[in-house]
C-alpha cells in the first residue's frame, strides 16, 4: 500500500481528516498503516540534498566517535548506560546512515528511525554542549524529525498535533469563541473576589499583550484567572488576542515546520494588529521555544526577533518583583526546601537561567539547586513531544528517573516548575514513583504570597476591615 | 627517490593540504544560512563572534569547559595527544634543518632527545586512545575501522620517523616511508574527518554564535560551556 487512509504523506489540514485521526483509539490503524506505508526515496534524497547544509554535513561527517557526549544524555543514564542510547550511535544510526544510503532507506528502517527520534531524543540540546566539536545532536533530530514528517512516519499524537494547529492555530481544539468565552468567563469568575480585575480583549496599543498555551483554556482556565490576578495586582496595562493567543507548537515536536510557520504568524499578526509595547507568554518551556527563539527564523524574520519585545514569563515576574510592582509578604515566603526545574527550552535554549534564580530569592527560604543545574540542567523527561506519544509511555517513564533522583538529591518536597511540559512529567514521576513531592507553577504560589495593596483588596475582607 | 618525495611529491602534498583547508573552509562558511541554521549571523554578528570567540577558547584551555572538567583522563589524554602532535614536528631539529637548508630560515628547534620524548608519549597516548576505544562501551559501539585507519596514518610519521632516527634496520627505507606517510597525512587532512584539523574552530565557531546570538548571549548568559 503506497499511502493508508490515516497514515501517509499528507499533513492535515481539515477538521474532517483531523476527526477521523482522533476517532482512531490509539492510533490503531494509523499504526497499522503505517506498516505498509512505502518510502519516497526519491523525495527524501532531494529533500535531503535541498536541505542539509553545511552546518549538519559537518556534523555528520567530523565526529570523531569519541564517546563524550554519552553521559550528556539522560536517557543513556536513565537506561542504565546503553551503548545504544549514546547520542552519537543515535543520530549516526539513523540520519546518518540515510544521507550515507542516499535516501535508499525501506519501511522498517524509517519505522526504528521514528522510534529513535520521538523516543530516544528529547532535543534538550545537552549533548551539544558536551562534544568538543560542538555538534548539536538536538538540532539535528530535530532536523531527522522534518524528515520523517514529510514521509509519513510520524507518531500519531504528532500528527495530530500538528493537524491542530493546521486547523485550529492552537494544540488542541479550541476555537476563537472558546477561548474568549474562556476569558469572560476567568473575568467574571475572579472578579467577584478582585474587585477591577479585567481580562481585556484585543485592546490596542497595551504595554502587554499575553498569549498562553491551549491547555489553560481548554483543561486549566484557573491558570488564565491566576495570570489575570497578577496583572491586576502589579497594576499592568494588559490585553489578550482574541486571535493569536496560542504559543505552544506541537507542530515544531513533530517536524511540521510548514505548521510551524503557520502558527506564530497567527501570533504575530496579533501583535501587530495590537501593537503592544512588549509579549509576555505564560510558563512554558517550549511555547517560548517556538515563538520567540525559533519562530522569527520560520517566518524569516531577518532579525531572528519576534515584530515586538517578548519576556517569557519568568522574565515578567523578576521584572516586577525587581521593581516592586508586585510585592511579597516575606512571613508568607516559602518556608520549606524548595527546588525548581530549569526548563530546556528557555534555560539552556535562550539562557534565562538568572531570571528564575532572581524570583526565588525573593520567594524562598531554602532554596536548593538541583545538580547540575541552569543551563546544564537534565530535560524533566518528557520533552520534545515524549510525555504525549502513548506508544512510548514505557519509554518515557523510564527516563523521569534522572529527573527523580536530581529532585530526591535535593531533599526538597516542592518543585517549582514554571513550564507545562516539566510540570506534567514531574506529575508524573511522582505518581509513578512515589516520592512524596509536591509540584507548582508560580502563579498559585505568587498570589498566595503577594502583598495586596489596600484598594485591590478582595471585597469580603475589604469589608471585614 | 629521496629528491622526489622532498621535491614535487612534497610540493604536492603542502599545496593540496593548504589548498583543501582554504577550500573546505570557504565551502563550510558559504554552506552557512541563517534560515536553515535558525541562526541571525550578520544580523548580531558582534554578539555572534562574542559567542564564537569564547566557545573556542573554552574547548582549547584544558579543563576550560563542563565537558573537560567531566572527563579529565580523556582531557589529558586528549591535550597531550594533540599537543605532541603539533608541537613535535614543527619544532623537531632534523624539520628545522630542513627548513634552513631550503628556504634560509628556521623555527626555534627542540633538541633530539625532547623530540624523543614527545615522540614516545604520543604514541603512547596514541595506545590509550585505542584502548579506550576497546574497552568502553559507550565508545565501542561507536568505532569503526575507518577511526583506526586515521589514527594509524596519524601515527605512521612518528613511528617510521623514530625508526630511521635511531637507525633501526635500513635507514633509508625508514627515512623514506617517513616522508611518505607524513605527506599521506597532509593529503589525508582535508580529505577525511582529520579536516577537523580546521573545521574544529569553524564548528565550535558556528555554536558559539548560535548560543551567541540565539541561545541566551544577548540574555547576558553565556555560559554554557
Amino acid at each position: 500500500m503506497p499511502e493508508g487512509i490515516l497514515c501517509n504523506r499528507k499533513p492535515i489540514n481539515t477538521k474532517e481528516d483531523l476527526h477521523a485521526l482522533l476517532n482512531d483509539k490509539s492510533g490503531k490503524q494509523y499504526y497499522q498503516e503505517m506498516k505498509e506505508l512505502n518510502v519516497d526515496q526519491e523525495a527524501l534524497w532531494a529533500t535531503i540534498q535541498k536541505s542539509l547544509k553545511s552546518r549538519l554535513k559537518t556534523w555528520l561527517e567530523i565526529c570523531a566517535h569519541c564517546g563524550l557526549c554519552s553521559d550528556a544524555c539522560f536517557l543513556y543514564l536513565a537506561n542504565n548506560k546503553d551503548p545504544k542510547q549514546v547520542p552519537s550511535y543515535k543520530i549516526q544510526s539513523t540520519l546518518g546512515e540515510i544521507v550515507r544510503r542516499k535516501g535508499r532507506v525501506d519501511n522498517e528502517f524509517m519505522r526504528m528511525v521514528m522510534d529513535t527520534a520521538w523516543s530516544k531524543c528529547t532535543c534538550c540540546n545537552r549533548c551539544g554542549q558536551y562534544c568538543p566539536f560542538g555538534i548539536d545532536m538536538g538540532v539535528m533530530f530535530g532536523y531527522l524529525r522534518g524528515l520523517c514528517f514529510s514521509q509519513g512516519f510520524v507518531p500519531w499524537e504528532m500528527k495530530i498535533g500538528s493537524g491542530m494547529h493546521r486547523v485550529y492555530r492552537a494544540q488542541m481544539d479550541v476555537t476563537t469563541e472558546d477561548w474568549v468565552d474562556t476569558c469572560q468567563w476567568m473575568a467574571e469568575e475572579y472578579g467577584e473576589d478582585w474587585p477591577g480585575l479585567e481580562i481585556p480583549i484585543d485592546k490596542e496599543n497595551a504595554d502587554i499583550i499575553y498569549t498562553v498555551n491551549a491547555r489553560e483554556p481548554k483543561h486549566y482556565p484557573e491558570d488564565i484567572g491566576e495570570a489575570a490576578i497578577l496583572f491586576h495586582l502589579a497594576g499592568e496595562d494588559w490585553t489578550v488576542p482574541s486571535v493569536g493567543w496560542e504559543e505552544t507548537s506541537l507542530a515544531m515536536f513533530a517536524g511540521d515546520w510548514e505548521g510551524c510557520k503557520m502558527q506564530v504568524e497567527s501570533v504575530y499578526d496579533a501583535m501587530e494588529r495590537l501593537k503592544p509595547r512588549r509579549m509576555v507568554v505564560t510558563e512554558c518551556g517550549h511555547a517560548y521555544r517556538a515563538t520567540v527563539v525559533e519562530g522569527p527564523y520560520w517566518t524569516g524574520r531577518k532579525s531572528g526577533q519576534p515584530p515586538v519585545e517578548t519576556l517569557h514569563y519568568v522574565e515578567w515576574v523578576a521584572e516586577v518583583l525587581r521593581t516592586g510592582k508586585l510585592k511579597i509578604d516575606p512571613a508568607k515566603k516559602i518556608k520549606e526546601p524548595v527546588t525548581l526545574q530549569d526548563s530546556c527550552n528557555y534555560i539552556r535554549n535562550a539562557g534565562l537561567a538568572n531570571f528564575t534564580r532572581e524570583i526565588m530569592s525573593h520567594i524562598a527560604e531554602d532554596f536548593r539547586e538541583m545538580k547540575p543545574n541552569r543551563e546544564h540542567n537534565f530535560c524533566c523527561g518528557g520533552g520534545g513531544g515524549f510525555n504525549g506519544i502513548g506508544c512510548y509511555r514505557t519509554e518515557r517513564n523510564i527516563g523521569l528517573k534522572v529527573k527523580r533522583d536530581q529532585i530526591l538529591a535535593t531533599g526538597a518536597k516542592l518543585v517549582i516548575s514554571p513550564c507545562h511540559n516539566c510540570w506534567d512529567a514531574i506529575r508524573d514521576l511522582e505518581e509513578i514513583y512515589k516520592i512524596g513531592i509536591r509540584w507548582s507553577f508560580l502563579k498559585p504560589l505568587l498570589i498566595e504570597m503577594a502583598i495586596v495593596p489596600e484598594h485591590l483588596k478582595p471585597q469580603e475582607e475589604a469589608e471585614e476591615a | 627517490m629521496y629528491a622526489f618525495v622532498t621535491g614535487p611529491l612534497a610540493w604536492l602534498a603542502f599545496g593540496i593540504f593548504f589548498i583543501g583547508l582554504i577550500v573546505r573552509a570557504v565551502w563550510y562558511i558559504r554552506g552557512l544560512d541563517w534560515r536553515a541554521d535558525r541562526v541571525a549571523y550578520t544580523e548580531h554578528f558582534g554578539a555572534g563572534m562574542k559567542g564564537a570567540f569564547r566557545s573556542i577558547l573554552h574547548w582549547i584551555v584544558p579543563f576550560g569547559s563542563h565537558s573537560w572538567r567531566f572527563y579529565p583522563g580523556m582531557t589529558i589524554l586528549f591535550f597531550v595527544f594533540h599537543f605532541c602532535l603539533l608541537f613535535t614536528p614543527i619544532f623537531l631539529g632534523a624539520h628545522n634543518m630542513l627548513l634552513m637548508e631550503r628556504w634560509g630560515f628556521s623555527l626555534p628547534a627542540i633538541s633530539d632527545t625532547t623530540g624523543d620524548l614527545l615522540t614516545v608519549i604520543l604514541l603512547v597516548a596514541a595506545v590509550f586512545l585505542i584502548l579506550r576505544r576497546i574497552a568502553l562501551p559507550e565508545v565501542r559501539i561507536l568505532t569503526t575501522a575507518y577511526d583506526y585507519l586515521l589514527l594509524a596514518i596519524t601515527v605512521a610519521p612518528f613511528v617510521t620517523g623514530f625508526l630511521a632516527f635511531h637507525h633501526v634496520g635500513d635507514y633509508h627505507f625508514w627515512l623514506i616511508t617517513h616522508i611518505l606517510s607524513g605527506e599521506l597525512w597532509l593529503i589525508a587532512v582535508p580529505f577525511t574527518k582529520l579536516s577537523h584539523a580546521l573545521l574544529f574552530f569553524l564548528s565550535r565557531a558556528q555554536l558559539g554564535m548560535d548560543y551567541g546570538i540565539k541561545r541566551g548571549g544577548m540574555k547576558g548568559r553565556g555560559l554554557a560551556w
